[in-house]
């Protein structure tokens, strides 16, 4: 179980999200659920790639394919479902989220599989550059694949649909979300501490040390960006729900880029830093966007400060604030 | 959130490409691949040697370029002599080079790739929205300089524009100019020296900094030269620099990080692959499909050819064809 602090800590922050919608509700801004649902999807793509990029030291620069698939799992499956014309001539579309989601990770797990076995004989600044390659790969594969709308992407009209839930409703969709993240959050601390997560996080300070323990580094290093990639392909598909919209620019490299910018904003290889990082970019980017039209400048401004004057990101500054040690 | 640059593929197809002339298709084919490639070069060349010296990857190097692009856009507009805007543009690079190594780059040499590349991340974002509040967001069109503004006939048959052709010269000679620096002069010595054994540079009493300033300005400049020629083949936009900088990063992983004669033929590779390809599959696949499909796949296919590349290249050698650190 998690450490008593810790675990008051969700509970406080999981009473204050569950507030959160009656709250917006009641002060006339029903449009901050929305927003906090992209937070919380945000975040459990933040989430994920800070298992490959904090946990496993893997600088993945090419993690908006597995959102954009994931995506695009749940594009293609309800285009079928509509058209009802199956898929690869095979099996039915469908927009019952209880498939799609699973069946996003599915595909997300193979690919990450297949980019990981090939991307990981190679490391450091070639490691970066091959997983955006294959990101870029994708990227262009979408754009070309005109049955699946090319460039101008895919719409779920209708989004997919859960037994006994009104999915349509924002404030049901965001609970959906909730209960999604806060299980991947459960998860993500049970996995640091778990007999995976201390090798991984070994083989992140020293892959000869743990070879010459007996472990192969390659299979850990594998299996934890399966799992990111997995990660991140769910939250595509609750990205692509939640927008309605599929398009390449989830795969584009500047995803990978901003993916990367809420790690390491909310704090690279903790707990809590990629949520606080994705909410904090989210929050940021809305900001900005309503204050200029040239927002994107004020965010650079933000992203330079913090890289070049802060270690540690905003996880580091609450511990700092709180008074305790950083770990 | 971060909206991607408009056009994709589309412009940096532009930049190795014109009308067709059936007979000699391949080898004009050929030719703009070169072209392509030399600009890919102009561009490689300083990024390998800020990689391989300073051990940054630097995002914001496509930004050089479209600064590079805009300065001698605005500078011809105003003046209407290339002339003038083609030196402006090399200075105006090389500053905000120098300026940016100076301000940001210089405290990243410590750092790990992740803050580089989100350090250089943002610096995009902000050139980029630099550029559209000091001239705006339309594309900016650039005319060919009068001198060159005509076409060679190489072989019968085969005619090419003039200033395509300049730009191979410029390239070529910038490349045997670059060979000659780095492989005959002192500070071309202490450049490969830092390349391989940084802290024995340092060690030995050369003044690091200074170096590092230099080979970035140097590398700006570059960047800057290819902009401003690029300006009358595409449009100037803002993105131009991301579209291209991409591209660039194949050209030195393939080429070997740190490796001036791998960034050359890298980018000669790059350069002709991907526009043979961009050249020829539409209409290879229009044989087995419909017409408007094959282009579109062909078009995607085609764009993905260069990261397949990479990918091979990587998985066979990982530090590149022609790697320099051991």
């Amino acid at each position: 179980m998690p450490s008593p602090p810790r675990l008051l800590f969700f509970l406080a922050g999981m009473a204050g999200l569950t507030a959160l919608p009656f709250i917006a509700e009641w002060l006339g801004v029903p449009a901050a659920t929305t927003l906090a649902t992209s937070m919380l999807i945000y975040g459990i793509a933040a989430a994920s790639l800070n298992l490959a990029l904090g946990h496993g030291g893997l600088v993945s620069f090419g993690h908006a394919a597995f959102l954009g698939l994931g995506g695009y799992v749940v594009g293609i499956l309800y285009h079928h479902f509509v058209s009802e014309a199956p898929v690869f001539g095979w099996f039915a579309g469908t927009n019952q989220l209880v498939v799609t989601v699973p069946a996003a990770m599915l595909v997300c797990g193979l690919a990450a599989a297949c980019i990981g076995a090939l991307s990981l004989r190679t490391s450091g600044v070639q490691f970066i550059m091959i997983t955006l390659a294959f990101a870029q790969m994708l990227f262009f594969l979408f754009v070309s694949l005109k049955a699946y709308g090319g460039d101008d992407g895919l719409i779920v009209r209708r989004r997919n649909v859960l037994p006994g839930l009104d999915t349509r409703d924002d404030t049901t969709f965001y609970f959906v979300c909730l209960v999604i993240a806060a299980g991947c959050w459960w998860l993500m601390q049970r996995f640091t501490r778990s007999r995976f997560g201390v090798v991984l996080a070994g083989v992140r300070q020293s892959e000869r040390r743990m070879a010459a323990l007996g472990f192969t580094p390659y299979a850990y290093k594998l299996v934890a960006f399966i799992v990111s990639g997995m990660g991140t392909g769910l939250a595509g598909a609750l990205l692509a729900n939640h927008l309605r919209f599929v398009s390449p620019d989830m795969l584009h490299w500047t995803k990978s880029g901003e993916l990367m910018v809420m790690v390491v904003l909310g704090g690279v290889g903790t707990l809590w830093g990629p949520w606080l990082g994705a909410a904090a970019l989210v929050a940021l980017e809305t900001v900005f966007a309503a204050w200029s039209e040239n927002w994107q400048i004020f965010l650079g401004l933000v992203l330079l400060a913090v890289v070049l004057l802060t270690r540690g990101g905003l996880d580091r500054l609450l511990r700092l604030m709180s008074g305790r040690r950083a770990s | 959130m971060v909206s991607p640059p408009p056009l994709r593929g589309t412009s940096l197809a532009k930049l190795g490409r014109n009308g067709g002339n059936r007979g000699t298709l391949v080898l004009e084919q050929l030719l703009n691949g070169v072209q392509l490639g030399v600009m890919l070069f102009l561009l490689a060349a300083g990024l390998t040697l800020v990689f391989g010296i300073m051990g940054v990857i630097n995002l914001a190097h496509g930004s050089l370029y479209m600064i590079g692009a805009y300065a001698g856009a605005v500078v011809a507009a105003k003046t209407g002599s290339f002339l003038v805007a083609f030196p402006t543009a090399l200075l105006a690079a090389a500053a905000v080079g120098m300026l940016m190594e100076t301000v940001v780059i210089r405290r990243l040499y410590a750092r790990d790739h992740l803050d580089q590349v989100l350090a250089t991340f943002a610096l995009i974002l902000i050139f980029n929205e630099l550029i559209t509040i000091t001239v705006g967001r339309q594309p900016l069109f650039v005319s060919v300089p009068p001198v060159l503004n005509g076409s060679v006939e190489l072989l019968p048959g085969l005619k090419y524009p003039a200033y395509r052709l300049a730009i191979i010269a410029v390239g070529l000679l910038i490349a045997v100019g670059l060979y000659g620096l780095i492989q005959h002069t002192r500070v071309g010595m202490l450049v490969r020296a830092g390349a391989t054994h940084r802290d024995m540079v340092r060690a030995l009493g050369v003044d690091v900094r200074l170096l590092c300033t230099l080979v970035f300005g140097l590398g700006a400049l570059l960047a800057g030269l290819a902009g401003v020629m690029a300006g009358p083949i595409l449009a100037v936009q803002v993105g131009m620099g991301e579209q291209i900088l991409i591209m660039t990063f194949v050209v030195v992983v393939i080429g070997g990080v740190g490796s001036i004669r791998g960034a050359f033929f890298g980018a000669l590779i790059v350069g002709i692959v991907d526009t043979l390809l961009r050249a020829f599959l539409p209409s290879l696949l229009r044989q087995v499909m419909q017409g408007s499909e094959a282009d579109a796949l062909g078009a995607g296919l085609a764009s993905m050819g260069v990261y397949l590349l990479m990918a091979v290249v990587l998985l066979v050698r990982p530090r590149g064809l022609f790697a320099v650190h051991a």
